[in-house]
């Protein structure tokens, strides 16, 4: 009896089944929105927006020659769409400053009488100065400028007799090394907060309607909010866990110093643990099932953590459209408060800014989210 | 005649580490029989249950199901048995008619004798019109109904049901009963558990399972009798009541 | 006073896809220290009628107040005072049976200790288990637990909803016998079940299919209010039997209950030797035949048919 029939009876229940699994798909509309857009959603990302060649760096240009050559090469520079001239600084107090302003991410520096060096010695020096907070940008960015130097370089020498040479200094602020390290750092204690906490705060509190215990308990004196809170404290508690696990492995095992205020980096990190916690409830007030919690929290913060905090991509290289949508990624407020605590050394004056954000963006989403809080389940 | 039981147990035992679920359980199911099967929550019915259907593999012991070994065809078990339970029994999001096709497909059932049965089940549920709706939207008791239909649309040696009519309305469930009947009739045997005390009544032969062991086999009629009952929930209480498993 | 008032509660559920009407404009009332069945199979309202007097769901219209309290003015009064077992088993499976009773007496403001002789009959069942984890009981076991937890502040009034469904029958006789003696504590208890059976177990009764109460009366007032006549057949051959049963046009219905077939007829005239005579010309052996009085599923099944 096997052979043919057996065969076609065997395919035929194969068959069947793969009907009903697209049937399924079909039906479930949601899940096929998703699958079915978000290829096209990333490619549109990855192929305009998020990319790692940098564009529209800004940088500051030194020159304290202020000669023919000097303005050539600068000129040079600030045209070339790798750059975005915004500052001409008088001082290296300046430069210093507007580093930590997080303004620019490279500076060009001209010494004094740099022509006259080329013309008389056929030697002259440039100094670059780049935020090498993020290693890769800081390397790449000084490439750049070293191939516009050399440009200029070659086209001194196509018309003279004896060779011209424009050495490039390099100075990298920060991370002198360029340890990939301390780009990631940063970015790994964002991602890592979020996640613990706004997922699977999210995900605790939606478990308790999904197992009917939260039924049991609004029908009790305890106040709802007090629920919440109770919700969240662990996670709260496994954070600062986290986190001084993420600052011990990075000081010791990787070298990452801290070279600022520890206390303000641990004050920080308590604030964006705290914003996690509410995306996290305002998350649970719409989900019924744990999954579409984890679904919602993965879609809506940690991709978003991962594509527009900074720490992947520079946010400066993005369509503007995309750096507005960065702007109210939280993670993306705290990334730049750590690198500019841990990394860079800077005060609460570099950050207060930032911190404010955070603190407001914290407040907006716990009113939403308690005002929110179902005490009923329907 | 071996032939004639479409089941066949015989020292039937399962084991969990040192618990014993199942205890050396030994019964025949004749062929066209209606066969309660009983037991107080975590007497373990579940667990023989799930040995006959061959979904669990005995520790010792021997059965057979419709003809084959429980050990070594459990293959063969599954494609000659229909089983049903209250938990699940359709693709919700799948309409009436999908679901037939669906399982139809899974037992080999050629294209035209699914159509027939589609038909046929259609008719025998007073459902028609409503072929193309998703089984979502049905009430709970057609749901249960179509479930077993669809249980048995392959006409197999043996239907297992497991708690068909948990929650269902009164009317609704003796029509579900009306449909084992048939199904009885036509010489499907009905291996049934259920918590409706009157149901058993409805059984030719009824086991109770206490702590893992078969304590009584009879029909309705004669545990009456012997237990000084006047219903099966007499039967019941007063054979379960011994038991000392009530916490596993 | 009354503990509980419902009057005219509806409750639709409106989908992408479809729109269910839950309850239907449900009234009655529960006097205190009764116990109050809720008698119906799935689908009833029995589950959306105790989230809306627990307080966790909203009706669309309609009033209802447990205690005096009004359900969605005085919410809160109302999670202070009552006791709530929803169907579902609703603890924690991960705790175990002390640290469950240690959470809930802690939320209800009060300490095992204090209410432990209102509990202690049931507590004790399950005491041996203490340290086990919820999720590890049988399910009897955990009935009695869920019960312990629902009990342990003392509440005025207690809903539980289906507490007895999947249970066997061993373990829902025990159960009964707990609220029994709950009663004489002055508790009010409003309990639901789809088994009908269950229905002689309480004071007063409602019976509900598909978001209306067909009938509000002591478990005999049900009875009392089914008025045909009510025979029971039985013989060797039922499902022949039942078959040409039906067929007779005095026969208003016939419906199998275990060993006997219950006959309802239209009128009084001649059923006993309709009967015989159908027994006679099937040629059925064993044959018994007898008047019998109604049980709550027969008015039940009577009742969904109007």
């Amino acid at each position: 009896m096997y052979g043919g029939q057996q065969l076609n009876k065997e395919m035929k229940q194969f068959f069947i089944f793969v009907k009903k699994e697209c049937l399924h798909i079909w039906r479930d509309r949601r899940t096929l929105f998703i699958l079915i857009w978000m290829p096209v959603v990333q490619i549109v990302l990855y192929g305009f927006a998020l990319t790692n060649e940098v564009k529209n760096s800004k940088i500051a240009i030194f020159d304290q020659s202020r000669d023919q050559a000097t303005m050539a090469i600068s000129n040079e520079i600030a045209a070339s769409r790798y750059f975005n001239l915004v500052k001409n600084v008088y001082s290296y107090e300046q430069i210093g400053a507007t580093f930590r302003q997080g303004k620019i991410r490279m500076a060009v520096v001209f010494p004094r009488g740099f022509r006259y060096d080329l013309l008389h010695s056929n030697h002259a020096q440039i100094q670059l100065i780049a935020d090498a907070s993020d290693p890769n940008t800081a390397n790449t960015l000084t490439n750049y400028a070293t191939a516009i130097i050399n440009d200029y370089q070659q086209s001194l020498n196509n018309n003279a007799d004896l060779p011209y040479t424009i050495k490039t200094q390099l100075r990298m602020l920060y991370n002198p090394e360029l340890k990939g390290a301390y780009n990631f750092v940063p970015g790994v204690m964002a991602l890592v907060l979020m996640l613990v906490c706004a997922m699977m705060t999210s995900i605790s509190i939606v478990k308790e309607k999904e197992m009917g215990t939260m039924e049991v308990i609004l029908v009790s004196p305890l106040k709802p909010f007090r629920i919440i809170i109770a919700k969240t404290v662990p996670y709260l508690l496994v954070s600062m866990l986290n986190i001084a696990s993420i600052l011990l492995l990075s000081v010791y095992a990787l070298d990452v110093p801290i070279v600022g205020s520890l206390w303000l980096l641990l004050g920080e990190s308590v604030l964006f643990t705290i914003t996690s916690l509410s995306v996290g409830i305002l998350i649970s007030n719409g989900a019924k099932t744990q999954q579409t919690a984890m679904f919602t929290s993965m879609m809506s913060l940690f991709l978003p953590t991962l594509l527009f905090s900074g720490f992947l991509f520079p946010v400066e290289n993005m369509p503007i459209p995309l750096q507005v949508i960065s702007n109210v990624v939280p993670s993306k407020w705290y990334y730049i408060i750590v690198k500019s605590v841990m990394i860079k050394g800077l005060g609460f004056s570099a950050v207060w800014k930032e911190t404010l954000i955070l603190v407001a963006m914290t407040l907006t989403l716990l009113s939403i989210s308690i005002y929110k809080f179902k005490i009923r389940l329907a | 005649m071996a032939k004639d039981k479409v089941i066949t147990a015989n020292n039937l035992t399962k084991k969990f580490g040192a618990f014993t679920a199942v205890d050396a359980i030994s019964f025949d199911v004749e062929k066209g029989e209606i066969f309660g099967f009983l037991g107080a929550n975590g007497a373990g019915k579940t667990t023989a249950m799930r040995m006959l259907c061959g979904l669990s593999r005995p520790s010792s012991g021997q059965a057979t199901v419709a003809g084959f070994d429980v050990y070594k065809q459990t293959e063969l078990i599954k494609k000659n048995i229909g089983y049903m339970s209250q938990k699940f029994s359709l693709y919700e999001d799948l309409t009436i008619r999908e679901n037939i096709r669906f399982y139809g497909g899974i037992y080999g059932l050629s294209d035209n004798r699914i159509k027939e049965k589609t038909e046929e089940l259609v008719r025998q549920l007073h459902l028609e019109g409503q072929e193309k709706s998703l089984v979502r939207s049905l009430p709970i008791g057609w749901k249960q109904k179509l479930a077993f239909s669809i249980a048995i649309v392959h006409e197999p040696a043996i239907v297992f049901l497991d708690e068909p009519t948990g929650g269902v309305d009164p009317i609704t469930r003796r029509e579900f009963w009306g449909l084992i009947y048939e199904a009885s009739a036509r010489g499907i045997t009905i291996f049934v558990t259920t918590h409706y005390m009157d149901e058993a009544e409805y059984c030719n032969r009824v086991s109770i399972m206490v702590d893992g062991r078969i304590d009584a086999l009879d029909s309705p009629a004669n545990l009456m009798k012997n237990n000084a009952a006047d219903s099966m929930d007499e039967v019941f209480l007063h054979l379960a009541r011994k038991a000392v498993r009530s916490a596993d | 006073m009354k503990s509980v008032i419902v009057d005219q509660i509806i409750k639709t559920y409106r989908n992408k896809k479809s729109v269910v009407e839950a309850l239907k404009g449900i009234s009655f009332s529960v006097e205190p220290g009764e116990i109050f069945g809720i008698i119906g199979p799935d689908g009833a309202g029995k589950t959306s009628l105790f989230r809306i007097l627990t307080t966790v769901l909203l009706a669309d219209s309609g009033k209802a107040s447990v205690d005096g309290f009004d359900v969605v003015a005085d919410y809160k009064q109302i999670r202070n005072r009552v006791g709530y077992m929803p169907g579902k088993f609703s603890l924690y499976q991960d705790l175990s049976v002390r640290e469950n009773l240690e959470f809930f007496a802690t939320i209800f403001n009060t300490t095992i200790e204090k209410n432990y002789e209102l509990i202690k009959e049931i507590y004790q069942q399950i005491e041996p288990f203490k340290t086990r984890k919820a999720g590890q009981l049988s399910g009897g076991m955990k009935q009695k637990l869920a019960l312990c937890c629902a009990l342990i502040h003392k509440p005025s009034v207690l809903f539980l909803d289906e507490p007895t469904t999947g249970v066997d029958a061993v373990s829902r006789k025990e159960f009964w016998e707990m609220l029994h003696r709950l009663k004489t504590q002055g508790i009010s208890i409003l309990v639901s079940t789809p088994y009908m059976d269950e229905a002689g177990q309480c004071d007063r009764i409602a019976l509900m299919q598909k978001g209306e109460i067909l009938s509000i009366n002591t478990p005999k007032g049900v009875a009392g209010e089914f008025k045909k006549p009510l025979w029971a057949v039985k013989a060797d051959e039922m499902f022949p039997l039942m078959n040409a049963i039906k067929k007779d046009p005095s026969v208003e219905s016939c419906f199998p209950f275990g060993q006997y077939h219950h006959v309802v007829f239209k009128t009084d005239e001649n059923n006993k030797e309709r009967l015989e005579q159908i027994t006679r010309e099937g040629k059925y052996n064993h044959v018994e035949i007898q008047a019998i009085e109604p049980n709550i599923e027969d008015c039940f099944m009577a009742l969904m048919k109007e």
